[in-house]
């Protein structure tokens, strides 16, 4: 069942276009992931379908509803983080999920919640004195006060250090496991590809590529890399024979040697062919194409961060 | 409805931390009154027909708290809101944005009223205020005066586009009006030429209005300045409504 349904949505603003012809559909109970560099239409789109804009044109329906028409009674049964909002700088945590919690017919425990997000010791601390995490822990406790069974969070760890976006991704996996469906957005590559169970890449208002994080890798059929090192001398040769293996680089030097090849079966018969073949290695490590090779080769841009 | 009082609630609280706004509707007239009539003192003088200058201050202060509440804190805190995106994370849940609007100008008059009563009871308490005229027709004339200002204030916070050029604004608007029109100095020591420029500011009509009921004048000896004041509040509204927005 599908909780999230896009058909041709466009949008612009002027002459510029945001989105061009964007469809796209969300199952219940996964985390939706849109990627794509700032300006591709992200933002656009997420706040389309959570009724926050008019769309220019094309279909969408959130959990049945018109979000144009029905926009109340979706927003009754959604939750929303916003990329760019705040609340008053006096209002302190507390009082802030007492009042939102005031707008829905449906509640949770806000105390709860807020122990669940880690900010039961900041509920007497206003709002301009949390830190940026906290902040977004705060938004995210407040997307979740109506118990909704739909969830948009909108580059949610932009702008946070590297633990705390850690932190965060853990956050959405729970809503998830609390059986919500997840439709977020995000700049990072790695963040779609650890949390999303189908992504879309967007590129200029457009999807350019929307399956699981990992058949978009596997679809670029870019080789796995095996790299490590050896003391002395290197012989190739033997290489070519296991399995799988398309390329070895050797540099000689400084030992390194890198092993490409396919398959998922690759690295099992080339760790099992260097223990028969009694060769020493040092620092093996895999290197795996990740989303960003997929984007580049969509778009032949990098994403920047 | 659902929501209005909370979110009331939490805008009276908010509007209490706020020290400016809280000090200029709520403290400041009472201190200027205490100021000024330490000094002129409140005893009947022939310049004020027979009334002293506390009497003569209390109506032209309550004036000056509606100009302040109307042209300063509302546009300010509207702006603020918008720029800051509180009303974008507002809209995204069931509350209707009239509750919201109601909220911020249900706290902003009742801080106004709180305003002008402080100032009656110390007048009252230490000059021994008169009061000669209706209540009613007082009350009339400053919820007309209070809601024709704070539609000046919405149609100012939907023209400017940041919280800081609202304030750049209001004070350029708020300073020579509260002080040519009356409503800061008495218009008794004013010479001509300044109570002929003070004929252009609105707030003029809501000093001289005020003045008269408090007084005992009845409402239909000030229908020119009723007028020019529902005028304001029908433009406002209209105007309001095209240029409001979100973020």
């Amino acid at each position: 069942m599908n909780v999230i349904e896009v058909s041709h949505l466009h949008k612009r603003y002027g002459n510029k276009v945001a989105v061009a012809d964007i469809s796209f559909a969300v199952a219940d109970g996964e985390i939706f992931g849109m990627v794509g560099p700032n300006g591709a239409g992200k933002t656009t789109t997420i706040e389309c379908v959570e009724g926050l804009r008019p769309p220019d044109k094309g279909q969408i329906r959130v959990l049945g509803l018109d979000p144009q028409k029905d926009g109340y009674a979706l927003r009754e049964q959604i939750g929303v983080q916003l990329q760019e909002s705040a609340l008053p700088e006096r209002l302190k945590v507390g009082e802030a999920m007492e009042l939102f919690a005031a707008f829905y017919k449906q509640k949770a425990d806000w105390r709860a919640l807020l122990e669940r997000l880690g900010l039961t010791e900041k509920v007497n601390t206003p709002f301009a004195k949390l830190s940026g995490g906290q902040k977004q822990r705060l938004f995210i406790a407040l997307a979740l006060i109506n118990m909704p069974k739909l969830v948009f969070l909108d580059e949610l760890t932009t702008g946070l250090d590297p633990q705390s976006r850690r932190n965060t991704w853990d956050l959405v996996r729970e809503i998830r496991e609390q059986g919500r469906t997840v439709f977020l957005t995000t700049h990072y590559m790695e963040e779609a590809e650890q949390l999303c169970d189908r992504v879309a890449i967007v590129d200029q208002g457009r999807i350019v590529a929307l399956d699981a994080p990992e058949n978009l890798v596997r679809s670029l059929g870019v080789e796995q890399r095996v790299v490590f090192r050896v003391n002395g001398r290197f012989d190739p040769t033997p290489f070519y024979n296991i399995p799988g293996v398309t390329r070895v680089e050797a540099t000689n030097g400084d030992g390194k040697v890198v092993v490409y090849g396919r398959d998922n079966e690759f690295l099992t018969h080339l760790l099992q062919a260097m223990i028969s073949q009694g060769i020493q290695y040092q620092e093996l490590h895999t290197e795996k194409p990740s989303l960003e090779d997929v984007f580049l080769n969509l778009t032949g841009r990098q994403i920047r961060n | 409805m659902r929501g209005l009082w909370k979110l009331s609630q939490t805008e009276f609280k908010l509007f209490l931390r706020e020290p400016a706004a809280a000090f200029f509707i709520l403290a400041f007239p009472v201190l200027i009154l205490l100021l000024f009539g330490s000094i002129y003192g409140n005893d009947p003088s022939d310049l004020f027909n027979g009334y002293g200058s506390v009497d003569i201050s209390v109506p032209s202060y309550t004036a000056m708290i509606i100009a302040t509440s109307g042209l300063l804190s509302l546009p300010i805190m509207l702006t603020t809101y918008r720029e800051q995106g509180v009303l974008r994370r507002l809209r995204a849940t069931p509350i209707r944005p009239q509750l919201i609007l109601t909220a911020q100008v249900g706290v902003i008059f009742l801080m106004t009223l709180i305003g002008m009563i402080l100032m009656v009871i110390v007048g009252k308490l230490v000059y021994d205020l008169r009061f000669s005229g209706s209540l009613l027709n007082v009350l009339v004339i400053f919820i007309l005066g209070s809601f024709s200002f704070f539609t000046l204030g919405f149609v100012l916070a939907g023209i400017v586009t940041t919280a800081r050029m609202a304030q750049i604004v209001a004070m350029v608007l708020f300073y020579p009006m509260i002080f040519l029109s009356g409503a800061a100095i008495p218009r008794e020591i004013l010479p001509e030429n300044i109570l002929n420029i003070s004929k252009i500011l609105p707030l003029t009509y809501l000093v001289t209005a005020l003045r008269g009921v408090w007084f005992g004048a009845d409402l239909n000896e000030y229908l020119t300045e009723i007028g020019i004041m529902l005028a304001m509040l029908i433009v406002g509204l209209v105007v309001s409504v095209y240029t409001f927005r979100w973020e």
